[in-house]
Order: C-alpha cells, then sequence, then structure tokens
C-alpha cells in the first residue's frame, strides 16, 4: 500500500473560525478510512480543500506518485485527476435519466467539442449497465432521476463516481437517511470499491462504521484527534469526551 | 439518446420529434407565404406583412439561441439583442456603402472626366455622414464596399464580443442575476457607445435604406421581401437543427446538469466555464446572423434597437413560450411579437367603455406585463408546456 493522498500542516480560516488547523492526514492506495468527529470538527471542510472548491491558508495537498500539488488545479481539474465526490446531500441530475447521469460521469472526454461529437460506443453501454447492476439501479436505468428514492439516488451518485473510474473516493455521509437493508448493500458497495482504490467516508453512524471494519481517524477542531482500528479510536478518553460521550 | 444505436443524424429526428414536425411546419409556412405573396403568388399577403412575417422568423431565430443559452444552460443573458444588432450593423454598413457607391459613381459617371477611386469615397463618405456633420470615412469603414468582408463581421464582431465578455464573466464565476445585470451594462453601454456620432456609425440616425440591395436596386420589393422571408425561414430551419443536436445527447445533458447544480458538474470533471463560453458564443454568433436578416427587411437600424429592453423582451418571449424547449421559444417569440405589432400597428380595434377607452398602444406594455406574471406563476412551463398535455392523451 502506497501513499495516494497526503495532506500536510493545512489549516483555513472563515472570518476568523479556524475551519482546519494544522491538520495532517494521509490515505494509501487500496484503503478504505473512515473518518467521525463532531459537528464543525472539519469533516466537510477538509474534503472542500482536497477537491479544490476551498483553497487552505496554509500547508500542502500532495497527491499521487508524481507528488503533484493538488492546490494549483481547480475543481474540474482535480476531478480529472482522479478524485471523486459524494456529497452528504444527494445531488444527481434529476430531470435527467438514470442513464444519463451515469454517461455524464463516465470516465470519457470532457472538453465540449469532443462531448458534442460522443455517441455512447458498445464498452460504454456496457460500462453503463455494469454501473447499474453494481449499485443495484438496473432495473431504472431510463427513469428519471428524480423519482429514485432517496438511498436510490445516494446509489446513483455512487454509481456515477465508480463510472469516473477515481483512484480517490471521497464519500459524504453515505448512509445518512437509509433504511438498514440500504445501510447494509451502501456498506458492501464501498468496501467492493475500496478493494481497488482509496476510499474516504465521512459519518457519523457507528454502527455503519464497524460494519466497513476499516481504519478510523477522529477529527476534533481541524485536527486529527486520534486515528486506528475503530477499537482503538472508541477507547481514547479524548474522543469520549468530545464526541462519544456526548 | 445513449441507448440508441441509429446514425447519428436519424437518432436525433427519433429522439426528438418535434424536430420533423418544426420542419414541416416551417416549411408549410413558407410555400403558404410565397404562393399568397405579391412577388410570386396572388398578392393576398402584402409586401408589408410578409416582411414583418419574415422579420418574425428572425425572432424565433434569436429565441431559440436565448432558449439554449438561458432555458437549456440557465445563464440568463439580458444582453442578447447586443448581438443581434451587432449582426445588423455589420450587414448595414455594406448595404449603406455599396448603394451610395453605385448613386455616386451614377452620378458621376455623367460627366467627361470618369471620377478617380478617392473621388468616389469621398463622395459616399459625405453622402453617407454629412448627417452627422462629417465628411470622413471612419475607420471601420474601410472594407464596408466588400461583402465577404462584412459578412465575416457578421459572425466575428458578435462572436468576439461574446467570447471576450463570457471568457471575463465566466472566468470569475460570476452567475445568476448578478451576470444577468453585467450582460445588461454589456448592451446598454454598447448602445450608448453607438449613439455617439463619433462612433463612426451614424449616432442615433442608424444606418437606413437597407431593404435597398446594392446590385438588385431595380428589383422591386416585393420580390426582394420574398427572397429575406425565404433566407430567413432557412436560416430559422438550420438554426433549429443545429441547436436540436446541440441540446441533445451528451452535450445537452451536461449543460443542463450545469443549470441545475453547475458545482456538481465541476465535481465530475466538467470545465463549466468552458461549457458556458461555449454556449453563450454559439448563441451570440446565431444572434447576429439573425440580426443580419432582420435589418434589411426593416430597413432601419439605430442604437435604441439594443436598448437593454429589447433583451428583457426577448427573455419575456421565451419565458411565455417555454422555457427547455426549442419550439416553445419559437411559439414565444412569434405569438407574442405579432400580437405586438397588431395590437400597436393599429390593426386592433381600440374599446370603448364608455367611461374609458382602451387604446391599445398605451395598454399593450400593461398585457405583455400581466401576461409575463401569469405565466411565471400559473404556466411556469409556458405556452409550449400544453403540447405535454397532447402528447400524454396519445395511448
Amino acid at each position: 500500500m502506497s501513499t495516494l493522498l497526503e495532506v500536510s500542516g493545512v489549516s483555513v480560516t472563515f472570518d476568523g473560525f479556524r475551519a482546519i488547523n494544522n491538520l495532517s492526514i494521509a490515505i494509501g492506495e487500496p484503503e478504505l478510512r473512515a473518518v467521525i468527529g463532531p459537528n464543525g470538527a472539519g469533516k466537510t471542510t477538509f474534503m472542500d480543500i482536497v477537491t479544490g472548491k476551498t483553497k487552505p491558508d496554509e500547508g500542502r495537498v500532495i497527491w499521487g506518485e508524481r507528488s503533484v500539488n493538488l492546490l494549483k488545479y481547480s475543481e474540474s481539474q482535480i476531478a480529472k485527476m482522479g478524485i471523486g465526490r459524494k456529497f452528504q446531500k444527494p445531488t444527481v441530475f434529476e430531470d435527467q435519466s438514470v442513464r444519463d447521469n451515469l454517461a455524464m460521469a463516465l470516465a470519457n472526454k470532457r472538453g465540449p467539442f469532443s462531448v458534442l461529437v460522443w455517441r455512447a460506443s458498445d464498452r460504454d453501454r456496457a460500462r453503463i449497465e455494469e454501473l447499474a447492476e453494481e449499485v443495484g439501479l438496473s432495473a431504472r436505468l431510463d427513469d428519471s432521476a428524480g423519482i429514485l428514492s432517496h438511498g436510490q439516488k445516494q446509489w446513483l451518485e455512487i454509481g456515477m463516481l465508480l463510472a469516473q473510474d477515481p483512484r480517490l473516493l471521497l464519500v459524504d455521509e453515505p448512509a445518512a437517511g437509509m433504511t438498514p437493508s440500504e445501510r447494509e448493500h451502501t456498506t458492501d458497495l464501498l468496501k467492493r470499491a475500496a478493494k481497488t482504490r482509496a476510499v474516504m467516508v465521512i459519518e457519523h453512524d457507528m454502527e455503519f462504521i464497524r460494519r466497513l471494519d476499516c481504519r478510523v481517524t477522529c477529527l476534533h477542531e481541524g485536527a486529527v484527534l486520534a486515528e486506528g482500528s475503530l477499537d482503538h479510536v472508541t477507547k481514547n478518553q479524548q474522543v469520549i469526551d468530545v464526541y462519544l460521550g456526548r | 439518446m445513449a441507448k440508441t444505436t441509429l446514425a447519428p443524424h436519424r437518432a436525433i429526428l427519433i429522439s426528438n420529434p418535434s424536430v420533423l414536425w418544426f420542419m414541416g411546419l416551417l416549411g408549410l409556412f413558407t410555400i403558404g407565404v410565397t404562393v399568397l405573396s405579391e412577388g410570386f403568388g396572388i398578392g393576398v399577403i402584402s409586401t408589408n406583412l410578409v416582411k414583418i412575417l419574415g422579420m418574425t422568423l428572425c425572432l424565433c431565430l434569436i429565441a431559440i439561441a436565448m432558449d439554449v443559452v438561458w432555458g437549456y444552460c440557465g445563464i440568463l443573458s439580458l444582453g442578447h439583442f447586443a448581438f443581434f444588432g451587432l449582426g445588423g450593423y455589420a450587414i448595414g454598413m455594406w448595404l449603406m456603402y455599396a448603394r451610395t457607391e453605385i448613386n455616386i459613381r451614377d452620378s458621376l459617371g455623367r460627366g467627361t472626366i470618369p471620377p478617380t477611386e478617392l473621388e468616389v469615397s469621398e463622395a459616399v463618405a459625405a453622402q453617407i455622414f454629412g448627417v452627422v456633420g462629417s465628411s470622413d470615412l471612419p475607420l471601420i469603414w474601410n472594407f464596408a464596399g466588400s461583402l465577404p468582408f462584412q459578412l465575416a463581421m457578421v459572425v466575428l464582431v458578435p462572436g468576439l464580443l461574446a467570447l471576450i465578455f463570457g471568457w471575463l464573466a465566466f472566468r470569475s464565476r460570476v452567475t445568476g442575476v448578478y451576470l444577468s445585470i453585467l450582460t445588461q451594462a454589456m448592451t446598454l453601454a454598447l448602445s450608448l457607445y453607438l449613439f455617439q456620432n463619433d462612433t463612426g456609425l451614424r449616432g442615433n440616425n442608424g444606418l437606413s435604406g437597407l431593404q435597398n440591395i446594392p446590385g438588385f436596386l431595380h428589383v422591386p420589393q416585393s420580390v426582394i421581401s420574398m427572397w429575406f422571408f425565404w433566407a430567413s425561414a432557412f436560416a430559422l430551419g438550420a438554426g433549429y437543427l443545429l441547436f436540436a443536436w446541440v441540446v441533445s445527447g451528451k452535450f445537452g445533458s451536461v449543460i443542463r446538469a450545469i443549470r441545475d447544480n453547475e458545482a456538481r458538474v465541476r465535481f465530475l470533471g466538467y470545465n463549466v466555464e468552458g461549457y458556458k463560453l461555449f454556449v453563450f458564443t454559439i448563441t451570440a454568433v446565431i444572434s447576429g446572423i439573425a440580426g443580419a436578416l432582420y435589418y434589411p427587411q426593416a430597413g432601419i437600424i439605430n442604437p435604441a434597437e439594443i436598448a437593454p429592453i429589447a433583451s428583457i423582451y426577448l427573455a419575456v418571449w421565451v419565458a411565455i413560450g417555454g422555457r427547455g424547449r426549442l419550439y416553445g421559444a419559437v411559439i414565444g417569440a412569434a405569438f407574442v411579437s405579432l400580437l405586438s405589432s397588431w395590437l400597436t400597428g393599429g390593426g386592433a380595434p381600440n374599446i370603448d367603455l364608455g367611461f374609458y377607452r382602451i387604446v391599445w398602444t398605451d395598454w399593450w406594455l400593461v398585457l405583455l406585463g400581466l401576461g409575463f406574471v401569469a405565466v411565471t406563476l400559473f404556466f411556469p412551463k409556458g405556452i409550449g408546456g400544453l403540447f405535454d398535455y397532447l402528447v400524454r392523451k396519445k395511448p
């Protein structure tokens, strides 16, 4: 397992509020990692920084074997390098079909001119079917994404992430609002994805994290409070004080 | 769309049945007007009405451009009439210059010594710019005598302006109402600039006599009006096909996604600014072409044509017709602009209520405003939305 993403000494301040405070965190490839922490711990801001949405005041974000400095790139360039992101609220394009949503995410050329002349090849079609199968939406391919249930939207978004064929998946609260059986399906999806790539999951639900069965990082006030196995982290007195105990 | 294995040109017709319908209706309309025209038919439709219908087709063309930029890509541009006007000015310069040059050569040629090129050009300048108290040909008129050059300008001037403006605006991630205000400022600034005499486009006089086509000065207007009517119908058909192709398939998917959630599209790895710039520029170019066909039928162009209100009307047409469907934009533009010329052109009888007399020229704007509010509140899909009911009724 080699290091894929390394965030070191990153700080960011919003109007005097230090959202991220000298944060250092790294993830290897392949690896499944859960990130926990109380509200306002900086979990989402951390994802914003990695995906280029927020520029930090200081610190470094290094990506891949060639140690690319991600801070110099825009959101779309970072996405093209292989970092996919799932938002907390499922954000699929509701007035388009499941198929069109997946087609947009497929790892094809992204320029306006190539997209204008793009036609689905047999490989693309097969890949879309395969992804739909993977996330359990085979029967819904031609339905509009807007009529899917909440859980199905989450899966579609995970499917879109997989379609991008990223090396690192950042997944923000995938289990929120899901039924227990949907949660189980989601855990399986993420664990399967993490066999070949790096997957980082932000989640509040400890049961969900236990099922993921992976290394856990606990954030608090914009910095890493504890890191290790779930048992190790949950036994940490500080973690109990600021997060679990409440 | 993605599932069909047909050749692309057939796929687009099948996935957009409205394209076939539209082409058929446009063809029938064109043939109908031709048969009824003074120039080529039985003369039921006056030349003046042919011009109004031809101009309406041009307005429909800019309306579908507006629909692509606003209805599909979510950029509420309130400045597309600037591009329309620039296209009109570009072709107007040639029409005016070439026609004046022919007249000057005729009158100077009657003398014993043939005129030199310099004499001709000075006389043309004096003739065109006498009205603004100048007799020098401004620099931008240097190639006004060349039709190919001015035709290139019809495409290049709006295209370049849109490219530069769009690049600056989108790169700074100006969106929503701020972008709308910026586009209003653009068209206002351009209009004010053109109002000045020393801009070199005859200030508030604008360019006139554009209905006379150099080289065809002996051809009656009843015939010329039909030529422009056909050209406008052809341009609308071609524009419709082009935009139907652009908005179908994956490109259409991406721009609708940008309309609905542009941040999400960025995280999919698409360069949102590039797409917006592409859509903004291509619609500006089509708007310029629409303007270049419109003003020879109108006969005159002046800076008031590109006042901010014109572009707002354009948005109103598209909203009334139905955003996000090309035929909706056509219906909106045709319906509202024809109704407007009927009511304000004295076609509609004023209504005497006894205690008050409704004069349509005064009340038209109120009617339009109420219509706009009603559509926004009660029929957000516009007139085009009615077709959804028709289609759904089918087994």
